[in-house]
């Protein structure tokens, strides 16, 4: 049987306040965020604006801004904050002994 | 050990269940107090300890090792209590097996004793990490008395000690041995100590605070082994470094320790599976402390084993509670510096922080809110309130009426009727102290206010309140209000630099050379900045600040430079990206084209285009391709053409005199040797520049930042040209004789631009600000400035010209360039079933 979740590698992999990328064959990427308090969370690798890899953007506090024209993005929800509506997939993510594991059916679905 | 024999069958043991208690640590004897409290006579129980001590307060271990207590003060039992309430204790005879069909265990000495109930309360084990010499005398952890005992010992012979983790214990370990008179060299994996416990912020304090005693810090280090014959001689970090040290203490966490469950067959995950009322899966048997897993959670801290403790008695004796999980909280003492956290401070959407930071006390303050709730909270130097805070998040307290007040605190929050902000420093006395930096009282500001200055600016002008680290600006504002009433306009002449401070560009930038700041947590904390850690428009702009203000010496943030920055090429819209080597003065030759051509193939590059700035520009590669595409251009003598920094991007040349009938100098021979003098400098945008042979000016030199023109009697300069949105010629700034010159007034420029622009604005506007006339002042009427201008360009120029593209093709980040993982679904349609 299948697990339900993606073990993708340890989570000092990504930098703080940084992000690292998951590729899957046939789809976008996910990118994998990390903030400064050591939080993790994974968004879809594409900004609701224009399709911007956020993955490339700076992550402050619980956000990260699109590297193409700066939208906010919150990496919670996946939605864009301020004057901005939009929103990216969110794909459920956890971290267990240090490693890092995303939810098997929300990644394939983004990748779709 | 105090038992050889197994217990005599007693009239008492018959009449009562037997409970064995296996641990005797702080969750053990807290769940035996608990049940004696509510039925001292029910069962008969015995203890097995590990140790050879009686039961004793291991969170107090520090003080011991720091010599402010002795072991027999931190005893939380005595021998008489377990004589007291006939307890038989089994001492440095750790339980080694578990027989849950015939219900007993055996101990290492062969000691078997026969169990109605058994509670496991192992506790934790420390993490030891798995490199070469982990093994070596010499090498400890931190987690009982022995260990204390090992490190009295090694600091007795003075020397120097590595501790290899940052968190609590590993600086608890660092602070002892300091004040027993070691050495101590602290090594952290991660780039902010206690980071699971405190936000970036207060980690930089505690950071600062523990060098200034004499610590050494390192974060971000990576122990490679651990180095010596038959004692430990040293800890060699895999950057290379290697510190000597006669004692490591390895402290980098705990695990549940689960091994005697496992070998029992009970149910294990994170740590021993138990419900509500710690009972594992084998219902004879409980399990309580750090060893446990409830309902998906293991806890490190004392306060949940407590609760854990009366949820297991309240079973034991029938009348069952059920434990429910525990909300954190750390307040600590970290050798002595006070720290306090709970909840979830990560924010995330609909997160709101408020900030207050008190640079001159060294205070942090921030508080997470959420739909009117404090969802968290980190306070660093005065953790008074922390229970207050921690207390209105448990009770999801609808802080809405007392927001304003809240991060001063509760009795700020909650004095009787103060709840308005504006009446509360109305009612301040004119001796009360506004500006704690400048010491500026409500009197003299209110007085300064009266005299004519309506404005935060002029305030701050004139008498110096909020001047300085800026945690009062809310104050005099509200006295500006208070004063002036509905003349106050509420508008600041400079434009703040973002929404995360008070303070313009200029402000911050003066203050970051004024006092010697040399990280980016430290300007936030001594300029107060409203937010944990900045915004995308702060973050790159103090990064910039800092890198000009410290060359050589600052470590540059990789995790504030935007993308093009941090992987030295250019994104574009479909999010590969555009590699432009760098062609000296626009020129080339075969060897260059060839390789560029053979790059193009190789990686299939959809387009290829020659740029405004005389350079040929290959788009379409991917990120992957990165590092290849550099090694390949490296190999032909290409270097990075920085086209995608906020540096030197082009020097723009026409042929000059060698080819040209007009030409009056060698421009293509000039525009080189200013390239290579100027690459690879950071500067607050971007900088381009042009040398044209003769006034017909075919390089386009009057609309690039500096502009040279070539005459029959030598050179004339010109500043401040832009061909983007406003199309702006240069200003002329004046005329040397000699190429030398040209070269000098034009390091001595670039300087001044980098000194005293503000970030992301390029010369033209920069000049329209301060006036072209200022520039002729600094660069061509003051010899003296001039040349200590250019003298400090250079000597920043010698840390900057290095290739970044070489560094990245021979593996540097190269974390950037690859997936952390590829997945390829084996059967689509299955796996999106």
């Amino acid at each position: 049987m299948i697990g339900e979740w993606l073990d993708i590698g340890w989570v000092d992999e990504i930098p703080v306040r940084g992000s690292r990328t998951v590729q899957v064959t046939g789809g976008d990427d996910i990118a994998v965020f990390r903030t400064g308090d050591g939080k993790v969370f994974a968004l879809a690798d594409r900004c609701p604006h224009k399709g911007g890899r956020l993955s490339q953007g700076i992550v402050h506090g619980g956000a990260v801004a699109c590297p193409l024209h700066n939208w906010r993005i919150a990496l919670d929800t996946g939605e864009a904050l301020g004057e901005d509506k939009g929103c990216t997939p969110v794909i459920p993510v956890k971290v267990s002994g240090g490693r890092v594991l995303l939810c098997r059916t929300s990644t394939m679905k983004a990748a779709a | 050990m105090e038992h050889q024999t197994p217990f005599p069958d007693t009239p008492f043991s018959k009449r009562h269940e037997h409970l064995v208690v296996i641990g005797n640590g702080m969750a053990g004897c807290r769940a035996v107090e608990e049940l004696i409290a509510r039925d001292p006579t029910r069962y008969r129980v015995t203890i097995f300890g590990a140790e050879p001590h009686v039961n004793y307060n291991r969170i107090m271990l520090s003080p011991v090792l720091a010599g402010e207590k002795t072991f027999e003060q931190i005893v939380i039992n005595d021998h008489a209590w377990y004589a007291t309430n006939t307890i038989e204790l089994v001492t440095s005879d750790p339980v080694q097996a578990i027989d849950r069909a015939a219900k007993t265990v055996t101990a290492r000495s062969g000691l078997t004793v026969s169990y109605d109930r058994l509670l496991i309360a192992t506790g934790s084990d420390p993490f030891i990490i798995p490199v070469p010499g982990k093994d070596l005398p010499g090498v400890i952890s931190f987690r009982d008395m022995a260990d204390v005992d090992h490190m009295l010992d090694a600091a007795g012979k003075g020397g120097a000690a590595v501790v290899i983790g940052g968190g609590l214990l590993g600086l608890e370990a660092a602070h002892g041995l300091t004040l027993r008179g070691m050495r101590v060299t602290v090594i952290h994996l991660m780039p902010t100590l206690m980071e699971r416990q405190l936000d970036e912020a207060a980690g930089w304090l505690l950071k600062s605070a523990l060098e200034s005693r004499g610590q050494v810090i390192l974060t971000e280090a990576n122990t490679a082994e651990i180095v010596g014959d038959t004692h430990v001689e040293g800890v060699l970090l895999k950057d290379g470094t290697l510190i000597p040290a006669s004692l490591v203490v390895m402290a980098v966490g705990i695990r549940p320790s689960v091994a005697l469950a496992r070998d029992a067959g009970l149910e294990i995950g994170r740590g021993i599976k138990v419900d509500d009322h710690m009972v594992t899966s084998d219902p004879s048997i409980l399990a309580v402390g750090e060893c446990v897993e409830h309902d998906g959670n293991v806890y490190g801290l004392v306060a949940p084993l407590w609760d854990m403790c009366r949820a297991l008695a309240d079973g034991l004796t029938d009348s069952h509670s059920g434990y429910r999980g525990s909300v954190t909280s750390t307040k600590l003492k970290v050798a002595g510096l006070d720290v306090f956290s709970a909840g979830d401070f990560s924010g995330g959407a609909g997160a709101e922080d408020i900030v207050l930071r008190d640079a001159s006390r060294g205070i942090y303050k921030r508080v997470v809110v959420k739909d009117d709730r404090i969802v968290g909270a980190v306070l660093y130097g005065d953790t008074t309130d922390g229970g207050w805070y921690f207390d209105l998040l448990k009770r999801a307290e609808d802080i809405a009426p007392i927001r304003d007040m809240l991060i001063f605190g509760q009795s700020f929050a909650s004095g009787g009727g103060t709840a308005d902000p504006k009446a509360a420093v109305a009612a301040l006395s004119d001796d009360a102290e506004i500006c704690g930096c400048n010491g500026v009282t409500k009197g003299k500001v209110v007085a300064c206010i009266g005299a004519g200055n309506a404005t935060l600016d002029a305030v701050r002008a004139t008498c110096k309140a909020s001047a300085s680290c800026g945690s009062c600006t809310g104050l005099v504002e509200t006295l500006l209000v208070v004063t002036l009433g509905d003349e106050y306009s509420g508008e600041r002449s400079v434009k703040t630099m973002c929404k995360c401070t008070s303070f313009g560009h200029d402000d911050v930038r003066r203050e970051i050379v004024a006092q010697g700041m040399r990280s980016i947590p430290e300007v936030m904390q001594k300029m107060s900045w409203s937010t944990p850690d900045g915004c995308s428009s702060c973050r790159p702009a103090l990064n910039y600040y800092l890198l000009c203000a410290l060359p050589g010496d600052y470590k540059d943030d990789q995790q504030s430079r935007y993308v093009n920055e941090r992987v030295h090429a250019n994104i574009q819209k479909d999010g590969t990206y555009s590699v432009v080597p760098r062609m000296w003065g626009g020129l080339t030759n075969p060897r260059e084209l060839r390789a560029i051509a053979d790059v193009v193939e190789k990686y299939d590059a959809p387009m290829v285009k020659v740029t405004g700035g005389q350079r040929l520009d290959i788009f379409g590669i991917k990120k992957e391709d990165l590092p290849a595409v550099w090694a390949d251009l490296n190999a032909a003598g290409m270097v990075s053409g920085h086209a995608y920094g906020k540096s030197l991007r082009t020097v723009k040349t026409c042929v000059g005199s060698d080819w040209c009938r007009f030409g009056t100098q060698d421009s293509t021979g000039l525009g080189v040797k200013v390239e290579r003098m100027t690459w690879g400098s950071w500067m607050p945008h971007k900088f381009k520049i042009a040398v044209s042979g003769c006034p017909r000016n075919c390089a386009e030199a009057t609309i690039k930042d500096f502009g040279v023109v070539c005459v029959d009697s030598g050179y004339e300069l010109s500043v401040g040209g832009n061909g983007g949105i406003k199309v702006r010629a240069t200003d002329f700034l004046c005329k040397v004789a000699t190429e030398e010159e040209a070269m000098h007034y034009c390091a001595a420029f670039i300087q001044l631009y980098r000194e005293e622009a503000r970030y992301l604005e390029r010369t033209a506007p920069w000049i329209e600000r301060i006036g072209v006339a200022y520039i002729r002042e600094r660069i061509a009427d003051d010899p003296e400035g001039r040349d200590a201008l250019a003298a400090r360009f250079l000597f920043s120029q010698q840390f900057t010209q290095d290739d970044p593209w070489a560094a990245r093709a021979a593996g540097e980040h190269r974390e950037q360039h690859t997936p952390m993982a590829r997945f390829t679904p084996i059967d689509q349609t299955r796996e999106m079933a």
